[in-house]
């Protein structure tokens, strides 16, 4: 088979829409600040103001005004958290839940509102990564300032009950926070249902510009802005808008919603189709993650025996660019959090593969992965001070 | 592709495309000795094999390895060098000298390199043992970590393999660091690596 090049790594990152890069392209000439008050500065913020409409649709928002643009997922999250510090800092409720396989920028800010004397509870999870429901009861209690659960993981694309988890917190009267990044654009986000109180997006997952994402902020929920200065975003977040990434969020944003079924059954029967075949190709492989509850386009897959490194760049030598939990790869000594919290012994997680597809990936592009992946494992277990039945 | 599209050098990566020396089943190798370091749990374990002749002269090797790219690289490059040597010359190898062999690696990368230069000095001292002569090179090629006790890497090393886990314990059967405790940082760095190497759990 001749070799090509398969990018399955869209959990990571995903390329521009081509329509995104076009009108992004266009309007490069679109230089003027969205807060100036003449014509060409009322000019940028009513496109501003669309692309927020367009993101608050995605985003299940009936108000875009709840929308805060910020440079990403990780200053959303870490603008949830800020704000947790200064809430909790005036007394009253300090207790913060989250789980045990939320993305690094969620675990890194709690354990940051841990070093600073707040209560602060990681979830477990269950061996498909779905949040242990007793142990969220348990947990969220009168106490709780805030619960904060990702509505999909990004590395093994579990969904979780995040209605059921907000109803819970709503009991108790804590605040709720969802990173919806993962989720975007592959599955519905319905914010407003949901009764969520935060919503994080980013543009970079949905086929928009890196350096743009979203907050949502219920009406009447705290929000502390992470950034101090001017009053843009209503205060919520200052710093001159990010006009042409802003509009490419936008853009992105509606092309996802116009297309999220379309587009999901499309990865789904790929993604499907990839799994069955490395299971039926590669003896002894676990596949990690829900065999339903899950993200149409990831497939995270261990291969006992074989490191996980060494597989990617094995792979990366064939063309196929993916991802692995395995500790040498991040340069870390642990392996991923994440399959480590559903039970996945270190052993496998060193030797785990995402594979996450999108867009661009074809059929074809399945067929290479299936032809070059099992020979790589073998000779990597042929190798191996592990033997593999 | 060429090295500047890869993370490591064309070496490192021609080694990893075509790693030499390695173990293969079929293949019935007989060997003399041999020495396995690492664990699975921390997601590296190389096993080194040798065949040695009467004069200590390392015939032939093979080797096979759980690890990273680094690693099946950095021991297929110590597995070339390795033939040919007599047992002392080999136990002497440093990981910076196949490093270099390599074309340099990135600095997170070191530790994986170490494992195979572990792994075949643990197959020598295996070998020592096996002909009553265990513990033969321990002090040769030594680094002196703490200057004021003159206690080296070997050291270090050795009080890991006997046990040593921490830095309180690794004191206890070495007294690291107990004068002047200039070495604390270097001590640590070297306990840990040698933990992760040797240590079981």
């Amino acid at each position: 088979m001749e070799r090509r090049i398969v990018y399955m790594d869209y959990n990571a990152t995903t390329p521009l829409h081509p329509l995104v890069r076009d009108a992004m392209t266009a309007d490069m000439g679109v230089f003027a600040n969205a807060s100036s008050m003449h014509e060409a500065g009322r000019a940028a913020k009513a496109r501003v103001d669309s692309a927020r409409a367009e993101v608050a649709k995605l985003a299940g928002v009936p108000n875009p005004d709840e929308l805060v643009f910020t440079s990403g997922g990780s200053e959303s999250n870490n603008t949830v958290f800020a704000t947790m510090f200064h809430v909790g800092r005036r007394g009253g409720r300090r207790k913060i839940v989250t789980t045990a396989i939320e993305h690094p920028c969620v675990v890194n800010a709690a354990s940051w509102l841990r070093e600073e004397g707040f209560p602060v509870v990681f979830l477990p999870v269950d061996a498909s990564g779905r949040v242990d429901m007793e142990a969220a009861e348990r947990e969220i209690d009168a106490d709780t300032l805030l619960v904060s659960v990702m509505s999909a993981n990004n590395e093994i694309g579990t969904i979780q009950d995040v209605p059921a988890l907000c109803r819970m917190a709503k009991a108790k009267g804590a605040l709720f926070h969802t990173d919806a990044t993962q989720s975007a654009g592959k599955v519905p986000v319905e914010a407003a249902a949901w009764g969520v109180d935060y919503l994080t997006l980013s543009a970079h997952k949905i086929y928009g510009p890196k350096g743009v994402g979203a907050l949502y902020v219920r009406k009447g929920a705290p929000i502390e802005p992470l950034i101090r200065g001017g009053h843009q975003e209503h205060g919520r977040r200052a710093g001159t808008y990010n006009n042409i990434g802003i509009l490419g969020f936008g853009l992105a944003a509606r092309l996802a919603l116009e297309d999220l079924e379309g587009r999901a059954a499309r990865v789904r029967v790929m993604r499907n189709r990839l799994r069955d075949g490395i299971v039926e190709r590669v003896p002894d492989v676990r596949v990690n993650g829900h065999a339903t509850e899950v993200l149409p386009n990831t497939l995270n897959v261990s291969f006992p025996g074989a490191e996980g490194e060494a597989i990617l760049l094995y792979l990366d030598l064939e063309g196929v660019q993916v991802s692995t939990g395995s500790a040498c790869a991040s340069g870390s000594l642990e392996p991923s959090h994440v399959l480590l919290a559903t039970g996945v012994g270190p052993e496998l997680a060193h030797g785990s593969i995402r594979f996450s597809l999108g867009s661009l990936t074809s059929n074809e592009d399945v067929d290479y992965v299936l032809e070059v992946l099992p020979p790589i494992i073998k000779r990597l277990r042929r190798m191996s001070t592990v033997s593999v039945a | 592709m060429d090295a500047m599209q890869w993370l490591y050098s064309d070496i490192v990566l021609d080694h990893f495309k075509n790693p030499r020396n390695v173990f293969d089943p079929d293949e019935k190798f007989a060997y003399e000795a041999e020495g396995t370091v690492g664990n699975v749990k921390c997601g590296d374990q190389m096993m080194f094999m040798l065949k040695i002749d009467e004069g200590d002269v390392i015939r032939d090797v093979r080797w096979r390895t759980y690890g990273c790219a680094s690693a099946i690289a950095s021991t297929s490059m110590l597995s070339e060098v390795t033939k040919g040597l007599h047992i002392r010359e080999a136990y002497n190898l440093r990981p910076e000298d196949i490093a270099t062999r390599l074309g340099g690696l990135p600095d997170n990368k070191i530790h994986c390199s170490v494992l195979g230069d572990k792994a075949l000095r643990a197959a020598i001292d295996a070998w020592l043992e096996k002909t009553g002569r265990a513990g033969l090179y321990r002090n040769e090629g030594a680094t002196v970590i703490c200057t004021c006790l003159n206690i080296t890497d070997r050291d270090i090393e050795t009080a890991v393999r006997e046990g040593a886990r921490n830095w309180e314990q690794l004191q206890e059967r070495t007294k690291i660091g107990t004068v002047c405790g200039g070495c604390k940082v270097k001590g640590e760095s070297l306990l840990h690596e040698y933990v992760h190497i040797f240590g079981e759990e």
